[in-house]
């Protein structure tokens, strides 16, 4: 029996709060860089096996752009920021000034851009999520890549060391009405993590 | 030309295997880390494809999914085949996959190296089995679909940016 076999309604309500309030603030950030209004989807929250996890996102093939965080401390987690192929190549057009249409694929400086882009975002989730529940987070330098979503997503996890294959995620649509801005974020807390997150909160598992 | 005839495609999911019989094709999609390990008896035409995350399961404690680690789901998929009557001796593998997906500063991810041993560890246990390798497309830094025809055995290693590679 893992600890989220234990976890209730009221539980995942909080982990999604989590999720707002964590994406909330990234996506803010996100605004402020590119001077436009950036959506949110109401967060979700479960446990899920790898291949489901993908479908909250889209097709296996599917191109994406991935930055990955290790984050270290009380509660160990990961965070996970995708982008889908037009939204990376716009970004990348948009944070280097240059006219929209201009990237149509990934250089060093692009991937550079984004792994920047995801640094800056991971930084706001982690302040927002370190101030909700007063704990203190270390994230890892990021990591990117760029590939198959079904390849960068079991990846990420299996390549950040975390070799369950199923998977507490806690996960945020991000999107823009008026420009090609699509992307994800994810929570994966880890055992560890999991009850010192709900204690911090006021909640206990059991 | 493709073949006018599109067969029925089983999809094989990650850290799953699935045997199937011609004219069927096996397909596992966006193997990155993990590795695709394709069995196929050419006088049945029977074939496997494994969808494998881990190469040890003696390095853990929960084993429920049998199908996740090389060493138990290679010699799991192979008994099935047995089962449904294809020929021990004819059978031959092909690999794909064990990519290492992600680059950092951090030192630490590459050090893991998951992709590498899923790779070494498949192959060991194809060796233990008597199993020989006729076609193999692994490592390098991106993902990969494998598409499985049970009529020939060929493998198409689908990526995205390369062209379309026959293994």
């Amino acid at each position: 029996m893992e600890p989220w076999d234990k976890l209730n309604a009221i539980h995942l309500d909080a982990l999604k709060e989590i999720g707002n309030i964590g994406a909330g603030n990234a996506a803010t950030a996100l605004a402020s860089m590119l001077g436009s209004r950036i959506q949110m989807a109401v967060p979700r929250a479960g446990v899920l096996p790898l291949k489901e996890i993908t479908c909250l996102v889209g097709y296996e093939e599917d191109p994406v752009a991935c930055v990955e965080f290790t984050v270290q401390g009380p509660a160990p987690s990961k965070i996970f920021f995708l982008l889908n192929e037009p939204s990376a190549y716009l970004l990348i057009d948009l944070l280097l000034g240059k006219p929209q249409g201009s990237t149509g694929s990934l250089d060093e400086m692009g991937c550079s851009v984004l792994t920047e882009l995801g640094n800056i975002l991971a930084g706001s989730f982690l302040n927002a999520f370190a101030e909700f529940c007063r704990l203190e987070f270390k994230p890892s330098v990021p990591a990117f890549a760029f590939d198959m979503l079904g390849a960068v997503l079991s990846s990420a996890f299996l390549e950040g060391g975390y070799f369950s294959d199923r998977a507490l995620v806690i996960e945020t649509r991000f999107y823009s009405a008026t420009a090609t801005i699509y992307g994800h974020f994810f929570l994966i807390p880890e055992n560890a993590a999991l009850e010192k997150i709900l204690q911090s909160l006021g909640l206990k598992l059991d | 030309m493709e073949a006018v005839i599109n067969p029925e495609e089983v999809k094989v999911g990650i850290a799953e295997w699935q045997v199937a019989s011609s004219p069927r094709r096996l397909v596992t999609l966006g193997l990155g880390s993990c590795v695709g390990i394709a069995l196929h008896d050419p006088t049945t035409r029977i074939g496997g494809l494994a969808h494998i995350m881990l190469p040890d399961s003696s390095q853990f404690q929960d084993r429920v999914n049998r199908a996740k680690f090389a060493d138990l789901a290679i010699p799991d998929m192979l008994a099935e085949m047995l089962s449904r009557g294809a020929c021990r001796s004819k059978i031959t593998a092909k690999i794909a996959g064990g990519a290492q997906m992600f680059t950092s500063g951090d030192r630490h991810l590459p050090l893991l190296n998951i992709g590498q041993r899923n790779t070494a560890m498949v192959r060991q246990v194809l060796e233990e089995l008597g199993v020989p390798i006729t076609g193999a497309d692994t490592g390098g830094n991106y993902g990969r679909t494998m598409i499985f025809d049970l009529m020939n055995g060929d493998v198409h290693i689908r990526t995205i940016g390369r062209p379309l590679k026959k293994i």
